[in-house]
């Protein structure tokens, strides 16, 4: 595969927004980023210093203003820069933002990831399975292959088989429910989860085979037309709906794309209110329309970095948890402040990524010991796989749940019936 | 025309002048970028921009409980050589005499006594950092020439103001003429090198505040 170094230097180039440029002229390299970082934290490698990271987006910015530029002397980025940095810019960066919150300089270094992946793809070098994943999810409506059909079967069998009433395609519902197939693939009963809820709050709800994929590998590879084909086919579908709602499920990426992205990404206002499960069943709660029976399982939540860190909701899953789990204890750290997963940013689909993915999911497992409890809820199926496959690995027998999944199964009178 | 005369005269002055224009010049061709409009929907409740910008510098003062010792190591003593700086350069009699002429207001200096205690703290701390700076593996990879020199550049008025006051090494006037020639040197430097995060600080500091502010994070 060639990789086209002049495409990278044009895309880093062509990004000039005064914070990315602010951010970039601003690194002081002082390192306390190194300490804020899971990947450093684990492999101690210095180059997995957050910092670090962004050198070459810095060294094109830097070549572009040189003084000495029209003698040929100015920095250039070349081969070896983009192919020695492309692990760094994917597969030890989850994007999760802890670094910012460590910065002297307030820099916000996930943000600047997230753009400079755009020249890795641009180049043409990067993770194949993280790129087959966004092209997958363009050509085929999803990374893991889940047609508008095999949702339809699947929505069909989860109503048979969980016994519950499916709303799909149906015209004019308020609100938009949409899926990440990586539940639909691997945990199916999140999507008869939400329908239950749902239909126990009588909400005016529907699935849409026309917009249903919430994840969005476009924006994690760097890939923005697909991140657009992406995020056009759930708006249309709601615009054609006319709902007023649109709901992602336990996935913190696809969250952030659609509630903090999407309307700059497409360079419009959505004209619907974007929020999160965990959001949705708090504002259910609010308005009184949730019952539940008491969860007394032993349990500590984890924040999924872009519901809480970078999207702002953590309060919504405490509210959720509050007078419902019985025996809930937060791990240090915790919200805001909360070691990520390991899977996020993409990572999770980068296989050659797993080894270092799962000793930092170490730390995960020293913070759950540490509440004295053996239960991890989360609300993101993405930190959910990264969990299990982690759990596996190192054969660790705490439980993972969904909260979704456990507001779901705790419902009293779970057969009322849609509106 | 003697060198004390050199660097109080031409030296300070093309020095002042390029400082001025330099940071000017860094910051119109930076705040003159496009600006990305953010057309999300700010979280009910949520801040104004303005306040979250203020709460945002205000955050990134301090790092939050959970942190490492490491960083809150660096993280003094980069508070240490920062104040001891302004101490010095704000607290000395002599130096409140050129701001005077500068600017025309003053105010009453620090007994010389404690500017050289605050000198000799400042030097210590500066050179704590360089030595965390090349022994720590994680600061080795990612420091550059611009960290480095930035240092020296940094270092040097501290040492020799440190000398001239007290009478070390050469003549007085030596002494003090190399002084200001190294300030000079300082505010030469300062629009081209990392010196610029004085400034660049409140900028960035304050868009990460209104980045997470409308998502209703505080961080």
């Amino acid at each position: 595969m060639t990789i086209d170094v002049q495409a990278a230097t044009r895309t880093f180039l062509a990004q000039t927004e005064e914070h990315l440029v602010s951010y970039l002229e601003a690194c002081v390299h002082c390192g306390q980023c190194a300490d804020a970082c899971l990947f450093y934290r684990t492999s101690g490698d210095p180059r997995h210093t957050p910092a670090y990271k962004l050198f070459p987006i810095a060294k094109a910015y830097k070549g572009q203003k040189w003084p000495l530029k029209w003698l040929g002397l100015a920095p250039k980025i070349t081969e070896t820069d983009l192919k020695e940095w492309e692990e760094l810019i994917f597969d030890t960066c989850t994007m999760c933002g802890r670094c910012t919150e460590v910065c002297p300089m307030g820099i916000d270094i996930a943000s600047i990831v997230g753009q400079a992946r755009k020249a890795w793809a641009a180049a043409g070098l990067g993770p194949a399975d993280l790129f087959a994943a966004a092209d997958n999810s363009r050509d085929h409506g999803s990374p893991l292959g889940l047609t508008a059909e095999k949702l339809s079967d699947r929505l069909e069998w989860l109503a048979d088989d969980q016994e519950v009433e499916m709303q799909v395609d149906k015209k004019s519902a308020e609100v938009l429910l949409t899926v990440s197939s990586i539940e639909a693939m691997k945990y199916p009963q999140s999507l008869s989860a939400m329908a239950k809820i749902m239909n126990h709050a009588g909400v005016d709800w529907t699935y849409s085979t026309h917009g249903y994929e919430s994840t969005n590998f476009g924006y994690l590879a760097g890939k923005s037309d697909i991140a657009k084909i992406m995020l056009n086919r759930i708006v249309d579908a709601a615009e054609a709906l006319g709902a007023k709602t649109v709901v992602i499920p336990e996935c913190g990426h696809a969250y952030g794309v659609m509630r903090w992205g999407a309307a700059n990404i497409l360079g419009r206002e959505l004209p619907f209110e974007v929020l999160h499960i965990t959001e949705y069943i708090a504002k259910l709660k609010r308005e009184g329309k949730l019952k539940l029976k008491p969860y007394d399982t032993p349990m500590t939540y984890h924040d999924p970095c872009q519901v809480s860190r970078r999207g702002g909701a953590a309060a919504d899953a405490r509210y959720i948890l509050e007078g419902f789990a019985t025996d809930f204890h937060e791990m240090t750290p915790t919200a805001e402040l909360n070691w990520c997963c390991g899977g996020g940013g993409g990572v999770q689909a980068i296989g050659r990524a797993a080894d270092l993915r799962h000793k930092v999911f170490k730390i995960k497992i020293d913070q759950v010991e540490a509440t004295g409890t053996h239960t991890l809820v989360s609300a993101c199926a993405n930190c959910r796989l990264t969990m299990d496959e982690s759990k596996l690995h190192w054969k660790w027998d705490g439980g993972l749940e969904s909260l979704v999944e456990i507001v779901a199964e705790n419902l009293i009178d779970s057969t009322a019936k849609p509106n | 025309m003697s060198l004390l005369d050199f660097a109080r005269g031409p030296a300070i002055e093309v020095a002042l002048a390029v400082f001025t224009l330099g940071v000017m010049w860094r910051l119109i061709s930076l705040l003159g970028l496009p600006w990305a409009k953010d057309r999300t929907v700010r979280r009910a409740g949520a801040p104004s921009d303005f306040s979250a910008g203020v709460s945002g510098f205000i955050r990134h003062l301090w790092v939050p409980k959970g942190f490492g010792m490491t960083s809150r190591f660096a993280l003094i003593n980069g508070y240490v050589f920062h104040l001891g700086l302004a101490i010095i350069f704000f607290g000395f009699v002599q130096h409140i005499l050129f701001l005077r002429g500068l600017f025309g207001v003053s105010w009453p200096g620090l007994p010389t006594s404690v500017i050289s205690i605050a000198a000799v703290v400042t030097l210590g701390s500066l050179v704590a950092a360089l030595v965390r700076r090349m022994t720590s593996p994680v600061m080795r990879l990612i420091s550059t020439a611009n960290d480095y020199f930035t240092w020296l550049i940094t270092t040097l008025p501290v040492l020799t103001g440190l000398l001239a006051v007290s009478h070390l090494g050469a003549r007085y006037e030596t002494l003090l003429a190399i002084h200001i020639l190294t300030v000079a040197a300082l505010l030469i430097w300062f629009p081209f090198g990392k010196l610029m995060h004085a400034f660049l600080v409140f900028l960035t500091r304050a868009e990460t505040g209104v980045f997470y502010g409308r998502r209703g994070v505080k961080i």
